[in-house]
């Protein structure tokens, strides 16, 4: 059916439209206070944890680097908050494993400002210099996959990269920080795509909005003029449907520019790099400064919560502080870090927030009380999921095979390896059947045999 | 923050669809069908529908307080099965070979495979192939529409005592001053005496006594309804409608004196009442979007092949029971293409982007793409020794 989605308008084929319950949407970012302790987990990224270089009873300063490393793929973490090493050893994750982490008990007297940085001058510096001092900060994707950003800003050698795609989508229902960030940090942003740019060596800029966000293209437009010294035509900032999950970045390549990214390869391949607003305002805010990052800006909301809204917070504050602060109601029963399609509920209040969460989303009793009632019946062949899995699958057929465990079948004959698990089969489905949860299991039995053989 | 605190896997919303909405909007959308079916003949279609779907509740009931199948009754599966049961059979059709027929639709329709989303065959059309095999008499005999006194009194048939032969309708028809002919369906004058109806007799079932079912009009406009609220696939009924009307346009332009016109094809007998609300199964018929062409093709092409070259006047319950059968067969070549893997890449470009998508520096995205390996750890930037952060 691609003549009539392209009839229709619309940016990619099939995908849903959750409800979008964008509460916090019009509310400004606010400043958390400062926990009395925080916990900054070594492993909060896609990669190999840095090892920690201070030692128990040690004063740190906010912003001094507190765990290093040296391989690549990897990044190092800098003191949240000025304070004295507390514990190093191992803490609760959201993940439910417990993780090696550095506890840090903040001085209550401590103004709490940013004072190990060395400001710097970036605008003569070469691509693989940028490269490094993003390396320097530590800076891993704030959209939710922590996937750390040098590492994704580097363009192999036999690759050219000419476009840097921004997203700027936030499709999950919800979540607002980064159509905050967009609004409220634009020039940031406008300085850290410069930078990006000059990293991957890209001659143009595309930043992809929904156009449930128009004050967010009117922002980035302003900050573009503002900015003055930006060659006509180098950024630019466009409207896309809305639609879930146009965050991903095959999708969000497939609305802007109609091409299929092929499978198993990454944007790279078409000369494209993505990254997320909050990642490259932060960095526009840290690189000049030569910081590390410290905070980030989450949104906490859901019903019921007293005070919802964008907050900057410290990273490592445990969620019950920030759950403390904004008022979390008594009945609350599920506490989900990230947006409601794909994030992950947790056990345990003590766990801290780290670089990837971009949402603390709090349910009631009431609020899950539809789903508690729901019949699961075997699978009608509707076909519904199949009109809304983006990524082309048949997870009606799939999720028949996961319930025989024909995992290998799966994997082979139809591509379980292409989903990316956005939950919208799971979201659409009649029948209750929980569709992306058994294709989880599917592929982590399958990488479990893949290594084992 | 209360002491019980819940985990789950995401995601942790979900659509407001669910089996029992979709199963009773197709159950309101057939109400108006039923009404007209009722206004047509009377009483005695009342009857026969309480009758069917009596029957097709009782068997669900069982089958799921005896285990032997899943679902519930909630789900107003059994209620659709009794309903387009009742519609495909004759309004004189006797009561109790309408429950032999109801029972039979759930019984040997759904039950033995295992209960809703399990079935092979669409469960009405089982019964309806089980009372044409068992009753082929009784499920012949038509009567005529908007006879006088249809409110009052049963067509005699109607109340044969169970196991016996029903009341023969003929005489009746002629206490009436009607002849035994006005009980023919058009498709059975067409097949046996070369009589056709005009086409907007057809399509309104409106005027004269014409032995006919439901109007097209009115089930096109139920449908409607469904497929805009995507409670049914339009493309099955699309295809189905499609691919015999084309058939029987080439076959009337090949011989216009044998065969009769397409318009005629199209809206006499089930085919209308079949593509929209029979073929359509969501159980029965293919998931894949392909699969749904193939599918509906394959039973508008079968239609018209079994009424022109078959025995039987009518050939629309086969059709789609061979359709239901090759489902299977029609998912294994109709799987959908995954995102990245088609051959046709790009060739929707963005209709309204106000940057150049393929700028001169730009040969052309897709097609000057190199796809490198991306080796991450081998791809450090050049860096002074020992320069680690």
């Amino acid at each position: 059916m691609n003549l009539l989605s392209y009839l229709r308008g619309e940016a990619f084929q099939r995908g849903v439209h959750p409800p979008s319950s964008k509460l916090t949407a019009q509310m400004p970012i606010r400043r958390l206070p400062f926990p009395p302790k925080v916990t900054v987990p070594l492993s909060q990224h896609i990669g190999k944890a840095p090892r920690p270089v201070v030692k128990v009873g040690q004063e740190v300063v906010r912003g001094e680097p507190i765990a290093r490393t040296e391989d690549w793929l990897s990044v190092p973490h800098h003191a949240p908050v000025t304070g004295v090493v507390e514990f190093i050893g191992l803490r609760p994750s959201a993940r439910g494993t417990w993780v090696e982490s550095i506890v840090i008990r903040a001085y209550p007297g401590a103004t709490q400002e940013d004072l190990w940085g060395q400001p710097r001058d970036l605008s003569t510096a070469s691509g693989s210099e940028i490269l490094q001092a993003i390396w320097e900060t530590g800076m891993v994707g704030l959209g939710g996959a922590a996937f750390p950003t040098h590492a994704k800003l580097t363009v192999p050698k036999q690759a050219k990269v000419h476009t840097l795609v921004v997203n700027g989508c936030e499709c999950e229902p919800y979540l607002t920080c980064d159509h905050r960030v967009m609004v409220e940090q634009a020039d940031d942003l406008i300085t850290g795509i410069r930078y990006g740019m000059r990293a991957t060596g890209a001659v143009r800029t595309i930043v992809g909005i929904e156009d449930n966000k128009p004050d967010a293209l009117v922002a980035i437009n302003a900050a573009i003029q503002r900015a003055g010294t930006v060659p006509e035509g180098e950024i630019h900032a466009e409207l896309v449907p809305t639609k879930y999950p146009q965050g991903s970045e095959k999708m969000l390549v497939m609305s802007l520019f109609g091409v299929e990214i092929p499978a198993g390869s990454l944007p790279i391949a078409l000369g494209m790099v993505v990254n997320n607003v909050g990642t490259l305002a932060a960095l526009g805010r840290l690189l000049p400064q030569g910081r590390g990052l410290t905070e980030r800006v989450v949104t906490i909301t859901g019903p019921g919560v007293a005070r919802p809204g964008d907050y900057t917070v410290p990273l490592g504050t445990p969620l019950r502080f920030v759950l403390d602060y904004a008022g979390a109601p008594a009945e609350s029963r599920q506490v989900i870090l990230g947006g409601p399609m794909m994030g992950q509920a947790i056990a345990s209040l003590d766990v801290p927030i780290t670089k990837g969460v971009s949402g603390v989303l709090v349910f009631r009793k009431e609020d899950m009380a539809e789903r508690e009632v729901l019949h699961t019946y075997p699978c009608i062949k509707c076909g519904e999921c199949v009109e809304a899995c983006p990524m082309g699958l048949n997870p009606s057929t799939l999720g028949l095979l996961a319930s025989k465990r024909e995992y290998e079948s799966m994997g082979e004959s139809f591509h379980l390896g292409e989903c990316f698990e956005c939950g919208c089969c799971t979201y659409v489905c009649p029948s209750n059947i929980p569709l992306v949860q058994q294709f989880r299991v599917a592929k982590q039995v399958l990488r479990e045999r893949a290594v084992a053989s | 923050m209360s002491a019980t605190v819940e985990i789950r896997p995401a995601p942790h919303i979900k659509g407001e669809r669910s089996v029992e909405k979709i199963m009773s909007h197709v159950v309101y959308s057939l109400l108006p069908i039923c009404g007209f079916f009722i206004f047509q003949y009377g009483i005695s279609a009342l009857a026969l529908m309480l009758v069917t779907t009596a029957a097709c509740l009782l068997v669900e009931r069982w089958s799921i307080t005896t285990g032997t199948q899943s679902g519930n009754l909630g789900d107003y599966s059994a209620i659709i099965t009794g309903l387009l049961l009742a519609l495909t059979l004759p309004p004189g059709f006797p009561l109790w070979m309408g429950f032999v027929a109801g029972v039979v639709s759930i019984l040997l329709g759904k039950v033995i495979f295992g209960g809703i989303g399990h079935n092979i065959f669409n469960p009405a059309l089982v019964g309806r192939a089980f009372a044409q095999a068992a009753f082929p008499t009784a499920i012949a005999t038509y009567t005529p529409s908007f006879l006088p006194g249809r409110f009052a009194e049963f067509i005699p048939s109607t109340l044969a005592w169970p196991l016996m032969l029903p009341a023969d309708v003929v005489l009746w028809l002629k206490d009436k001053q009607l002849d035994a002919l006005a009980g023919a369906t058009p498709l059975a004058k067409w097949k046996f005496e070369g009589v056709m109806a005009s086409a907007w007799d057809l399509m309104s079932s409106l005027s004269g006594h014409l032995a006919v079912g439901v109007s097209p009009i009115l089930i096109l406009l139920c449908g409607a309804y469904l497929a805009s609220r995507r409670f049914m696939d339009w493309r099955i009924p699309a295809a189905i409608l499609g691919s015999a009307g084309i058939t029987a346009w080439v076959l009337f332009t090949f011989d216009p004196t044998r065969y009769p016109d397409p318009f005629f094809t199209l809206f006499s007998g089930g085919l209308v009442l079949g593509a929209v609300y029979m073929a359509t199964d969501m159980v029965t018929s293919p998931v894949t979007p392909r699969g749904m062409w193939i599918y509906g093709g394959a039973i508008g092409l079968l239609t018209v092949v079994i009424r022109y070259y078959g025995g039987l006047p009518e050939g629309v319950m086969y059709a789609i029971l061979i359709g239901n059968a090759a489902t299977p067969l029609i998912e294994k070549i109709s799987q959908p293409t995954p995102f990245g893997k088609g051959k046709d890449k790009g060739k929707l470009k963005r209709r309204s982007a106000s940057y150049p998508l393929n700028p001169s520096y730009i040969s052309r995205e897709e097609d000057a793409a190199v796809t490198p390996i991306k080796h991450l750890v081998k791809n450090k930037p050049k860096r002074d020794a020992g320069s680690a952060p």
